[in-house]
């Protein structure tokens, strides 16, 4: 039969299923496939903390829902235009955010009575009128994709496996996807067994088949690629950004790349994956806990490494002692934190941005240290290199407050030249810097306040250095009043003083009386929800801080040129609390904490509600 | 391969500047005095040598040292040595530690950094005291230890150093005793030739909260009675007229200490530290008692193992040797990586 074929200008798909069904996978080749043809992409996986929850359970369920336009888009999208449910679960799971009129797509196989019980069906929601209002396209994608593969050799536990295969060869089909990578994908990741790689090939052919034959599908839809700054492109994720990031800053300032890190949800994948580029002089070492990887990285940036660890907030907690001695060694030292829900284990695999505080404040004493966030997937690379450069140029600890959000979700990112990326190279002291041949540790570079670096193995600049309190210059041991008070203030200057650069605004008519303000993850829903409302005709002006300590010097005269600041934030007000007590402007927060980001029609109402009462 | 040259340093080449502020007659001073003398032996120039330290009073030993070092935090200077000494492999690293330091508040540290099998030597002076914070007992301290903190007397039982980084299967363990400078700079001569992680534990009088512990083992009078000194290769036996010896009794786990006219020359056991099973070691460490009789001293332990650094550093090597590009070019290769496509 003649397809219908829709043009649309976006669309958002949700894969859901067991967490054993590879929705991820399927959603990651969907992406990639969708990235080729040039559209604008964002996407946000959601799963469980459990390896494996019980199937076909509510806790079992895992999703990935990936918005693309062929305009240029800041978030995964709000409200799922489909929805693929592997199972009753994942539609129970979900249904909830589906707008009416939304397509879904169900592997009706697995609607037994068994699992309709396991979350708490009566009946069956596809016979009864439940989903009156949606679109339903029941399939038999189990047994569809066991038929298909009845003549190869795989067994029908494999087979039936390859179910998620089918789902993405329809959906490919359904958008005119082009799915040679995918091919190509398949061939690679079961390269050792050729019968799978069959297999799997043929489920999604069959798929693809399924949706040009069946007639349940009418529709075909396009979307045409976006328009987009010409140059190479890659789908990324946060993670993978921020990993990319850390070996660039390895290679722009010729130092060799330490990492010391404790296995943590969400960031172990960055272990992952700097542990593949030892060729590019990167050590990675796995330690015994959070506190020995913080402090083996403090130790290799002794050594003159580029000293750097990755956790999540528990294990910012435990390293908080370490960072500190950071703080009093004055040595760069890069801490990555990719923020989960806390406290304590609280929600691993959900995102919030409540670590700011113990970035900020989360230290004895007086133990400043630079903090930046970054603001998307493909940011992640850009603010680790910013991240290293502050550390290296002003031998501080800096920490990077990414979050689970940006960490797992990807967007399309434009290729840097190598060439045009920062210059990080670094001078080790070589000299003796003292009257009479003597070294001064804590000399300070005047514009800099920086001490030198001198590494172990240059000869005549042997000194120790250590937690107690330090004598100006010479690093001797001090305990004098006057010493510490000085030493106390220059380790605040130290930080206050880095430049760093003006936080923008995004103001296009320049009559907003309204400034949003985020930092973080939150950049994207905030961005479209202001998009939202200018295209409404009411004026609002967007800032997003990616440098939360110091901050931009300009903060303070564009948050007083506003009537009213709003900040969003996923916690109970962290940053519109430090904006209150520096800035003295009565901002307002909007908070929330359910382990997932905002979504721009919230803010959008939210923000309209403020528009209204300046 | 050229001969190494000759530095002719003395100890007065690593003495540091700083003025020494231990408590006047700790046995620290006697350790830092052979340290500086044992020193110019290695003939590693000093900008190569570096100190590291946790916390205690002990730990205040790299500021003597005229070398690198760093007095760090509590209980974590393995870890921090950990990192120096794996991305830096041109370092001589020394690891300066106590009974609570290492034992207590870093004890993972330690037996990690052991299992691992860093290059790092570990000095681990044992006082059984706290002495830092004034007096509490230490995790080896005797059961029913009368200090500040346990008015009525510690209920917990101690650690044996010595046992505990033989079961964390340290490749090289020795003991030695501050006030015995030969015998402290033999260890350290065998400790700093390992290859690998070397536990040194050294018994080191506290003066001011728990004077006298170790005293049988220094006292002309006693110390041979107590002490067993084992050197590789030969019979173990001990006391003033060689009257002791250790055997191995058939049937049991462990060794035993017995009368040396009792037994035939052949049973008596003959040290060998290069046993590659930790548990011939492990039997020696278990032979003192609480009263401190039948304490060996010297090298228990001595086998050759890769260490972390060298296995690390070897696959660091072999990734690079099969690159012809330059890091920018890799960084540009890798950044191009995966699915890809071009917008014109």
């Amino acid at each position: 039969m003649t397809k219908q074929i829709r043009q649309l200008d976006r669309v958002v798909i949700r894969f859901a299923g067991d967490s054993g069904d590879g929705m991820q996978l399927t959603g990651d080749r969907f992406t990639s496939e969708t990235a080729q043809l040039g559209n604008d992409i964002s996407t946000l996986p959601n799963f469980p903390a459990e390896i494996r929850a019980p199937a076909g359970t509510l806790p079992g369920v895992s999703s990935f829902q990936v918005h693309f336009a062929d305009y240029d888009i800041l978030t995964p999208g709000d409200a799922p235009n489909v929805l693929v449910a592997m199972n009753p679960a994942a539609l129970k799971a979900n249904l909830a955010d589906l707008p009416r009129g939304a397509d879904i797509i169900v592997n009706t196989d697995e609607f037994t009575k068994r699992n309709l019980a396991k979350v708490g069906y009566q009946s069956s929601p596809l016979d009864d009128d439940s989903l009156a209002g949606y679109v339903v396209h029941p399939v038999a994608l189990t047994s569809m994709t066991v038929r298909a593969l009845a003549e190869t050799k795989v067994s029908k536990k494999d087979a039936e496996r390859a179910k998620n295969m089918f789902a993405l060869g329809l959906l490919s089909w359904m958008y005119s996807r082009p799915y040679s990578s995918t091919l190509r994908f398949l061939e690679r990741k079961f390269a050792k067994r050729p019968e799978l790689v069959a297999a799997n090939i043929a489920a999604f052919k069959a798929g693809w088949n399924f949706g040009e034959t069946t007639d349940s599908f009418s529709v075909r839809y396009e979307v045409k690629p976006a328009k987009m700054l010409p140059g190479t492109y890659r789908n990324i994720t946060g993670n993978a950004a921020l990993s990319l990031g850390l070996v660039a800053a390895g290679v722009r300032s010729g130092l060799p790349v330490f990492l010391g890190a404790y296995p943590i949800t969400p960031a172990s994948d960055i272990l992952h994956e700097l542990s593949k580029h030892k060729r590019l002089g990167v050590v990675t070492m796995q330690a015994e806990d959070e506190i020995a990887a913080v402090g083996a990285a403090l130790g290799a940036s002794y050594g003159g490494s580029l000293g750097i660890t990755t956790t999540s907030g528990p294990g910012v907690a435990l390293k908080s002692e370490t960072i500190s001695l950071a703080v009093a060694l004055e040595l760069p030292l890069v801490i990555v934190d990719v923020q989960r829900a806390g406290p304590s284990t609280g929600l691993p695999t959900k995102t919030e941005q409540a670590d700011l505080n113990i970035a900020l404040y989360g230290r004895h004493g007086e133990a400043p240290v630079a903090v930046i966030a970054p603001k998307s997937p493909s940011d992640c690379f850009h603010a680790a290199i910013e991240a290293a450069r502050i550390a290296l140029t002003y031998r501080t600890p800096v920490i990077l407050l990414s979050d689970n959000y940006v960490a797992n979700g990807s967007e399309p990112w434009l290729l840097p030249d190598v060439e045009s990326l920062p210059d990080l190279r670094v001078e080790f002291a070589t000299e003796p810097n003292g009257e009479n041949g003597a070294f001064l540790p804590y000399l300070r570079d005047p514009e800099t306040l920086a001490r030198p670096w001198a590494v172990p193995g240059t000869p005549g600049l042997e000194h120790r250095i250590g937690g107690l309190e330090k004598a100006d210059k010479t690093g001797d041991i001090s305990y004098d009043p006057a010493n510490h008070d000085f030493m106390v203030r220059t380790r605040a200057a130290r930080i206050e003083t880095i430049p760093v650069p003006d936080v923008e605004v995004e103001d296009p008519d320049g009559d907003a009386r309204v400034l949003v303000l985020g930092w973080g993850s939150t950049y994207g829903p905030i961005g479209a929800a202001c998009r939202g409302l200018r295209q409404r005709g009411l004026p609002v002006a967007q800032a997003h801080l990616r440098h939360l300590s110091p901050m931009p010097a300009n903060l303070g005269e564009v948050l007083r040129s506003y009537d009213r600041v709003v900040i969003p934030e996923m916690n109970l007000g962290q940053l519109a609390h430090v904006i209150r007590a520096r800035y003295l402007v009565d901002a307002i927060g909007y908070n929330q904490v359910r382990g997932l980001p905002f979504t721009a029609a919230e803010l959008e109402t939210m923000l309209e509600e403020v528009l209204k009462n300046v | 391969m050229s001969e190494p040259i000759a530095l002719k340093l003395t100890a007065k080449d690593f003495k540091s500047d700083q003025e020494v502020r231990w408590c006047p007659g700790c046995g620290d001073y006697a350790i830092l005095a052979a340290i500086q003398q044992f020193m110019p032996e290695l003939n590693i120039p000093r900008e190569r040598t570096v100190f590291v330290s946790g916390i205690g009073c002990s730990s205040r030993f790299p500021y003597y040292m005229n070398t690198y070092g760093m007095h760090s935090i509590h209980g974590r200077a393995p870890a921090i040595a950990t990192g120096l000494s794996v991305s830096r492999p041109d370092l001589s690293v020394w690891v300066v530690t106590g009974d609570g330091d290492a034992l207590s508040i870093g004890g993972n540290h330690l037996i990690h950094a052991l299992r691992r099998n860093v290059n790092l030597k570990i000095l681990l002076f044992n006082n059984r005291i706290y002495g830092l914070t004034k007096g509490q007992y230490s995790p080896t301290s005797e059961v029913g230890k009368i200090t500040k903190s346990t008015p009525a007397g510690s209920a917990d039982a101690p650690f044996n150093p010595l046992s505990l980084a033989l079961g964390a299967e340290a490749s090289f363990v020795g003991r030695t005793i501050d006030s015995d400078r030969k015998h402290l700079q033999s260890v350290l001569r065998a400790a700093a030739e390992h290859q690998g992680s070397a536990f040194v534990e050294i018994y080191q009088n506290c003066n001011i909260f728990n004077d006298g512990a170790f005293e049988q083992l220094k006292e002309p009078a006693t110390r041979d009675d107590f002490l067993i000194r084992l050197e590789h290769g030969q019979p173990i036996t001990f006391g003033s007229d060689g009257q002791f010896c250790v055997v191995h009794p058939p049937g049991g786990f462990g060794l035993k200490v017995l009368e040396t006219a009792s037994v035939r020359p052949e049973e008596i056991v003959v040290h060998d530290a290069t046993v590659n099973d930790p548990a011939y070691a492990f039997a020696l460490s278990r032979l003192p008692g609480l009263d401190l009789r039948n304490t060996p001293i010297g090298v228990f332990r001595s086998v050759d193992r890769p260490s972390y650094d060298s296995v690390v550093q070897e696959q660091v090597a072999a990734a690079k040797a099969a690159v012809t590009e330059t890091p920018e070019q890799q960084l540009a290769g890798l950044l191009a990586s995966g699915d890809t496509w071009t917008i014109s």
